[in-house]
């Protein structure tokens, strides 16, 4: 039973092995209403593993993910519904045209009239007169904006963001951070994993650093981005 | 039930949809049946082995390794832009996941093998007659048996680096049982032989039916769960 005001996140000791590497070791997060979580480490710090253990698209070796007060379970589908996931892949197929690639996804989330959110939400990023196009035939900004009308399509409550700037051109990338910033209103939340602080700084309320599976470091967002940045390349070199 | 069923069919409709824009899958499969029974007819001395001694495992060979060609795309498809975790990532079970594929799957092969059984009939000069319903109902039942295991390997073997390789090599020896029975009632089917004779097994392969399709809905979800 979800208790009265539940996080919208609530992971309780992740941790995550892929054989003998260990991915992840024992993370806890909380993430209320309002909030966005900037996630930054190295390569190989854990950063989407943990992403992807929020999603519910990886199963933890140990502890817990509740997305709203429900725990993500295999037994609970339904727990998934408030996620929306954008990365750098559009989880578009290619051989579908965007609109019937949305109508599914619309499908899949049991909306009430797929086509007609369909259409609003491709005209919402500018794409209307792309619906009937594949992903393919798109330039690598219209491909993160489709990616984008998906993902945004069942007005996900937290939305998980893997890269979403890799490859996207300054004027892409400063019209998702735009959007971004519009979505997060204050009864939602965003995780962003990213390698570059300054992609998404002003977008977060928190900074977290994951390093060898563990928080390194995690606290609301400091005002100085360059003095944070010093505290980070400290970190990241042990 | 309304749900689960839009949702199963969604699934289904999109593979569906994927197959007949690329027919990637089916005109491979098509084309390798049909090169098999040409290679089997000209390859065959009827002097010296009876067509309908060997007709009933040339078919089956035939539609087996054409199922395998048939079923290898099932989830590549689902590697493009990470699509899958697209599926995943949606309020849907896993359970009903796979019986969407499952049926997008069995609609392939059942295609492939509407083209094949002619084919066969044609280069073999058979006369099906009275047995043509109870052999489709033979290739129903088999068919739905070996789909649903290779179903579940197509998921397993997805992301492995040669997919294509594994797939048959996981998938053949479960094949096996129901290709054994599957000949045992084409044979007495093509011979005109009494339908009693092949009630075993046909028995047979609906029991397989029913078992691996169980067992594949109830392991797919551990299978696709990171």
């Amino acid at each position: 039973m979800p208790s009265a005001d539940p996080p919208l996140v609530e992971a309780r000791g992740l941790a995550r092995r892929y054989g003998a590497v260990r991915a992840l070791a024992g993370v806890d997060l909380t993430l209320r209403r309002g909030e966005v979580l900037l996630v930054l480490g190295p390569n190989g710090a854990g950063k989407s593993t943990l992403l992807r253990s929020l999603a519910g698209l990886l199963r933890p070796t140990a502890g817990t993910v509740a997305i709203d007060g429900r725990l993500l379970t295999r037994e609970d589908p339904d727990a998934r519904r408030p996620i929306g996931l954008l990365s750098h892949q559009s989880l578009l197929y290619d051989e579908l045209t965007l609109m019937e690639n949305l109508v599914l996804a619309g499908t899949l989330y049991d909306l009430p009239d797929p086509p007609a959110l369909a259409r609003a939400a491709l005209a919402a990023q500018g794409l209307a007169q792309r619906a009937d196009d594949r992903p393919r035939s798109l330039s690598r900004g219209m491909q993160q904006r489709a990616a984008i009308a998906r993902a945004l399509l069942h007005d996900p409550a937290l939305l998980l963001l893997d890269e979403p700037f890799t490859g996207l051109d300054a004027v892409a990338g400063d019209r998702l951070r735009e959007l971004l910033r519009e979505h997060c209103t204050e009864g939602r939340g965003m995780v962003i994993v990213t390698h570059h602080a300054g992609e998404a700084w002003e977008l977060a309320t928190r900074v977290g650093v994951l390093l060898q599976g563990r928080w390194a470091f995690e606290s609301p967002r400091p005002s100085d981005m360059a003095e944070f940045h010093r505290t980070y390349q400290e970190l990241a070199r042990g | 039930m309304g749900r689960m069923l839009r949702l199963v069919f969604a699934i289904a409709g999109k593979d569906i949809r994927l197959e007949l824009r690329t027919r990637t899958s089916l005109l491979s499969a098509a084309v390798f049946a049909a090169l098999m029974l040409v290679v089997f007819n000209f390859a065959r001395d009827p002097t010296a082995v009876a067509t309908l001694d060997l007709a009933p495992s040339v078919l089956w060979v035939t539609v087996s390794f054409a199922s395998v060609v048939a079923m290898n795309r099932a989830f590549t498809v689902e590697r493009e832009n990470a699509a899958f975790d697209g599926l995943l990532l949606a309020p849907v079970s896993r359970e009903l996941l796979y019986v969407g594929k499952y049926l997008a799957n069995l609609a392939f092969v059942l295609v492939v093998e509407a083209i094949t059984l002619p084919l066969f009939v044609l280069f073999f000069n058979l006369d099906l007659g009275g047995a043509f319903p109870p052999l489709v109902l033979t290739l129903l039942l088999a068919t739905a048996g070996f789909v649903a295991v290779g179903t579940l390997f197509s998921a397993m073997v997805a992301k492995t680096r040669f997919a294509e390789l594994m797939l048959p090599i996981l998938l053949l020896p479960f094949m096996v049982p129901p290709l054994i029975y599957a000949v045992k009632v084409t044979v007495p089917l093509l011979a005109r032989r009494p339908l009693s004779e092949v009630i075993p097994g046909l028995n047979f392969l609906a029991v397989y039916d029913v078992v691996f399709l169980t067992l594949a809905i109830l392991l797919f979800p551990a299978v696709v769960d990171e």
